[in-house]
């Protein structure tokens, strides 16, 4: 039994540095097939001939393919990912500089979306059939079928400029600027450790909308599948039994059935997690947000092409990581998979 | 008897006499289980619909969608333009149905690339296994590791933003998920009874695998299509909003909304119709999916 669960460990130790290879593999062939002139970025296209030659050489552009490939990968993985040529400092102090805010938005979100969905759909599970169910599978279904763009702009609409219940795009007043100095780079944990309650406030509205509205799409794929695992559930004999002896409705459904789908739903928030990364893209855009999707998509716009290939490779990685941490999880909780 | 009794005991016989009977016959319980669900007629509705107004385009849009009118920019909605005028007085009404050619040309177009490809090397990787097998299902985890959104752009940003090279960021996305449905099918079929006779019949390997196994695993693929096609409409709205898919001029819906959010809190029309649009698309692709999948793929549901 224990050998199987280190033979699966070990599978794991062969396929994520393959995996990983691929991912800088993917990474650098795109950086290649670029149209861009990558000698041309740096120096400008009226630069005289022996510059444009000396940069070339620099750049290692006359060596093989494998070579550059393989140049690139112990770049990358001694932290080297080149400068951005829009904000000209190195992209993994970008990168980290503007990864916590897109951490914190993917955070709240997903508590929010885990604290309304799962209810959701352990209620849809038991009341199978009845009009809530029904109410409840048609809001997923909206959640997986409105482009998340749309939602933030129908909610800045509504509760920005209508309603006036919350503050605009942005991730703080101006005003508050420059208050809290970033250690975690997390505005609300900073603030508050800070004990500038001001700030927190204002960085609490402010998260509010954005949050909310990627929630409403991890909350739609969350209750969908845990109605899904319910469902399962509830047919088996076992919880006819716990009924037959006159266990109470509230023990069977929550303790007994909801105890047994505890381990997958653990997958589908964490692959949720994962998703909203790619939520906060769009996101970010709408609401001006200040984290790793906006750079990824103001430097697409720039063609700062060390800047995309860098996000994109710290962003598949993470997802690699989540994913990673989905299945052992799973091997060590679910003794089936032992 | 009328006809069309006499067609329904034809259809629903307990012995059909050939084999084009016992598959219209199959077809038609299908089609009654399907028509129970009223959501899935309703997504099966919005989906020839929405094929209607492209085909249909020139017919049923009002103006032309490209003529500018600079008097009568942002208009709110009334009788001469039913969805109100963008910031460069076109009318937004005839931009979206033009804009169905666009949306649903792009699925089509990324279907027909993915699909059989999945297909075939699902089914190739699961039926001779071994070292192909190992190879293709790396290659899958590689491109699976990225959030399909964040994959696109930057095959959009290597290739340069546009329709077409949008088509193609999407395929390269999407087309690991049909390897991979194609290939857990494939495991299940290729120890059946059946291939191993048509095996020791003398069937080829590659005989087998497209005469044998990939018709098996057509159903859900069918599924999986459908119900991807919502996934594709968001991931080409999205390149377009960002300024990555079709670029401004195009009626793309996404492009759309992304010029209509600088007048999103005064002219409220011009970011939500074309959003309205993008929704009811994928709202009815969805439905759609989720009705076929209950009818033909019984045991995921």
């Amino acid at each position: 039994m224990h050998r199987a669960r280190l033979a699966s460990f070990g599978g794991w130790l062969v396929t994520l540095p393959l995996t990983l290879l691929g991912l800088l593999l993917v990474t650098f062939l795109i950086g290649r097939v670029i149209p861009i002139d990558p000698v041309i970025a740096i120096v400008g296209d009226r630069a005289p001939a022996d510059v444009y030659e000396r940069v070339r050489l620099e750049l290692g552009l006359d060596r093989p393919l494998y070579e550059q490939f393989f140049r690139y990968c112990s770049a990358i993985l001694s932290g080297n990912f080149g400068r951005s040529v829009m904000t000209s400092r190195p992209v993994l102090e970008d990168i980290s500089r503007f990864f916590p805010a897109t951490l914190e938005l993917a955070t709240i979100a997903t508590i929010l979306g885990v604290a309304a969905g799962v209810p959701t759909g352990v209620l849809a599970a038991v009341r199978q059939g009845s009009k809530i169910d029904q109410v409840i599978r048609f809001l997923t279904l909206i959640g997986h079928s409105v482009p998340i763009f749309v939602l933030g702009l129908v909610g800045l609409l509504v509760f920005y400029a209508k309603l006036q219940l919350v503050p605009g795009p942005g991730r703080i007043n101006v005003a508050f600027d420059d208050i809290v100095t970033p250690v975690t780079g997390m505005l609300l944990i900073d603030s508050a450790m800070q004990g500038e309650w001001e700030v927190f406030r204002d960085a609490v509205g402010h998260i509010l909308l954005p949050a909310g509205v990627l929630a409403y799409f991890s909350l739609a794929y969350i209750a969908r599948m845990t109605r899904a695992f319910m469902l399962e559930q509830l047919r088996q004999e076992y919880i006819t039994t716990a009924r037959v002896k006159g266990m109470s409705e509230m023990r069977v459904v929550w303790r007994h059935a909801f105890g047994n789908i505890a381990v997958p739903l653990v997958t589908v928030i964490a692959l949720s997690y994962a998703g909203l990364l790619e939520g906060a893209v769009l996101t970010e855009t709408i609401f001006s947000w200040p984290g790793l999707g906006q750079y990824l998509t103001v430097s697409l716009l720039n063609a700062d092409m060390n800047a995309v290939l860098g996000a994109t490779l710290v962003v598949g990685t993470v997802y690699l990581g989540l994913n990673l941490a989905c299945d052992l999880i799973y091997r060590l909780v679910d003794p089936r998979t032992r | 008897m009328s006809r069309t009794a006499a067609l329904r005991d034809w259809l629903v016989a307990d012995t059909p006499a050939s084999r084009r009977q016992a598959r219209l016959g199959r077809v038609y319980l299908q089609w009654l289980t399907f028509r129970r669900n009223w959501l899935a007629v309703a997504g099966l509705a919005v989906s020839l619909l929405l094929t209607i107004v492209a085909i249909a385009a020139p017919l049923l849009a009002t103006h032309d969608p490209a003529v500018q009118n600079l008097d009568i920019r942002l208009r709110p909605p009334d009788a001469a333009h039913w969805f109100g005028t963008d910031e460069l007085g076109r009318d937004i009404y005839s931009r979206i149905v033009y804009g169905t050619r666009i949306t649903l040309g792009m699925v089509v177009a990324v279907v027909i690339l993915v699909a059989p490809f999945g297909l075939v090397v699902g089914c190739a990787a699961g039926y001779i296994g071994g070292w192909f097998d190992r190879i293709v299902m790396r290659i899958t985890d590689i491109f699976m590791a990225f959030p399909r959104l964040i994959l696109a752009l930057a095959f959009v940003a290597a290739l340069g933003p546009g329709i077409e090279n949008g088509v193609i960021a999407i395929a390269l996305t999407a087309w690991p998920a049909y390897a991979r449905l194609s290939r857990a099918e494939t495991l299940a079929i290729r120890g059946s009874d059946f291939i191993a006779a048509a095996r020791l019949q003398g069937a080829s390997t590659a005989r087998l695998i497209f005469g044998h196994v990939a018709p098996l695993c057509l159903s859900s693929v069918i599924v999986r299509v459908t119900l991807d096609m919502s996934g594709i409409i968001l991931t080409a709205a999205g390149l377009g909003f960002l300024g990555l898919g079709a670029t401004p001029p195009s009626p793309e819906w996404g492009a759309m909304i992304s010029t209509g959010r600088r007048f999103i809190l005064e002219q409220w029309w011009v970011a939500t119709m074309p959003g309205i649009a993008i929704f009811v698309a994928s709202l009815g692709f969805n439905l759609l999916g989720d009705g076929l999948r209950d009818v033909l793929d019984p045991k995921q549901t």
